[in-house]
């Protein structure tokens, strides 16, 4: 049985997946510029993992600049790191999401034209993002 | 800084064995190790060595920077739990908990009485239960009660809970993160389930017939171990150029165990040509390093490059 880790898991180093937890909080505004960053031991005992490994993943995103230290209050996250983070993401946008559905959709006999048509289709239903 | 355990060229023969086999170790203060390995590896003879409870046939151990033999400024700052605690229970039949307890506070400079009582709450034990009448859980409960209120420096714990449940086996991770993170030390968690405790741990060693097989940081190795499995080309063609520690295959499906971190491009390319990506978890990384000590050693060179 592996330990309930908040939905960490065994994919990666755990300090890597932290950093892309907080990452993500970040990126969708749930954790806001000049906002407090949960502390290592708060962390640790979230994800009920050791505390050096949670201090590891705070440590990448305040070497990438996206956090920054305040003497004796803890971590904060800096201005512009919500900006940098999405524009990061949209970089990967494509191989990540793109990529792969063009892959399947040839497997499937699926054209661009058609895939296009499908994704229009489905926006309209939710209503939602305009193509 | 000096290191809490160091450990070198430390044998320890039985008439009948070798238990322990020329160790070389260092721990380092205020972590977390886990001590792994199969029954008999000799995880509680170097535990019981630590401890000062039993004596190398040769080598040398300090704890805290000095041999901890009958050494009564290292064994007051150090707690170790055993599998097979035992109390004056059968000398005392009326030895109860808060007996034992007490004489722990005698035994611990930093004795916590409060962290003590609420571990007995959350394990559900009462303090003035006779011990003799403890079960095998409960007695598990009681020594783990003692091991964290020590709050010793040097806290070493050896397979600390037989007839333990699921759940108040959480309570001893949970509570023992909690401490550690308010009252850092050095904690050497000998366990065999693995998988359980593996989030704990900053560091594992794991021991095999005597000698240590693998010592390196619990994190890089997450991960660091891969099994692909999918279409055989597709397989050969993702793997290719990897370190490749086992293959199988059936017909036009293969599975192959590769060493190295995937990363996150490589994985969607995995994902987008048919593969599974399966990592293997710190347990089964264990005990194919424990079966196999030359394919543990190649590991190890591997994680620290």
């Amino acid at each position: 049985m592996v330990r309930e880790m908040a939905g960490l898991d065994e994919g990666g180093p755990l300090f890597a997946q932290v950093a892309e937890r907080l990452a993500g909080e970040i990126a969708d505004g749930g954790l806001a510029e000049g906002a407090r960053v949960p502390s290592t031991n708060e962390l640790a005992a979230f994800y009920r993992i050791n505390p050096a490994t949670a201090a590891k993943g705070i440590n990448v995103l305040a070497d990438e600049g996206l956090l920054e230290k305040r003497r004796g209050i803890g971590m904060f996250v800096a201005a512009g790191a919500r900006a940098t983070l999405l524009a990061r993401r949209r970089a990967g946008f494509t191989d990540r999401y793109v990529q792969p559905l063009l892959t399947e959709a040839t497997r499937l006999g699926i054209d661009a034209d058609e895939l296009i048509g499908l994704i229009k289709e489905v926006s309209n239903e939710r209503g939602g993002v305009a193509v | 800084m000096t290191p809490a355990i160091s450990v070198t060229g430390l044998t320890r023969r039985y008439p009948d064995q070798v238990a322990l086999d020329d160790v070389h170790l260092t721990i380092g203060t205020e972590t977390i190790t886990g001590l792994l390995g199969r029954n008999g590896a000799g995880k509680t003879t170097l535990l019981r060595i630590l401890a000062g409870q039993e004596f190398p046939s040769s080598g040398s151990v300090r704890v805290l920077g000095s041999p901890p033999a009958e050494n009564e400024n290292v064994l007051r700052r150090l707690v170790l739990v055993r599998e097979d605690q035992a109390y004056p229970d059968f000398r005392y039949p009326d030895f109860k908990v808060c007996h034992a307890l007490r004489a722990a506070s005698f035994c611990y400079p930093n004795w916590d009485a409060g962290l003590a009582s609420s571990l007995l709450e959350d394990f559900g034990l009462r303090a003035d239960k006779a011990i003799k009448s403890l079960s095998r859980g409960q007695r598990s409960a009681l020594g783990i009660t003692i091991g964290l209120a020590a709050r010793a420096e040097v806290t070493l714990f050896d397979e600390p809970y037989a007839g333990l449940d699921a759940v108040a086996r959480q309570v001893f991770y949970d509570r023992l993160l909690a401490d550690y993170a308010d009252f850092p030390r050095t904690v050497l968690l000998s366990t065999h389930l693995i998988d359980e405790a593996a989030a704990l741990f900053e560091n594992v060693v794991v021991i095999d017939r005597g000698r240590v097989v693998l010592d390196t940081a619990a994190d890089g190795l997450r991960g660091m171990v891969t099994t692909v499995s999918g279409p055989v080309l597709a397989v050969d063609s993702f793997t290719q150029g990897r370190p490749v520690w086992e293959r199988r295959g059936l017909g036009s499906q293969a599975s192959v165990v590769i060493v190295g971190q995937v990363s996150g491009e490589d994985r969607e390319r995995a994902r987008s040509i048919g593969l599974d990506l399966t990592p293997l978890s710190l347990q089964q990384l264990v005990v194919r390093a424990s079966g196999w000590a030359a394919g543990a050693g190649s590991l190890t060179e591997r994680t620290s490059a």
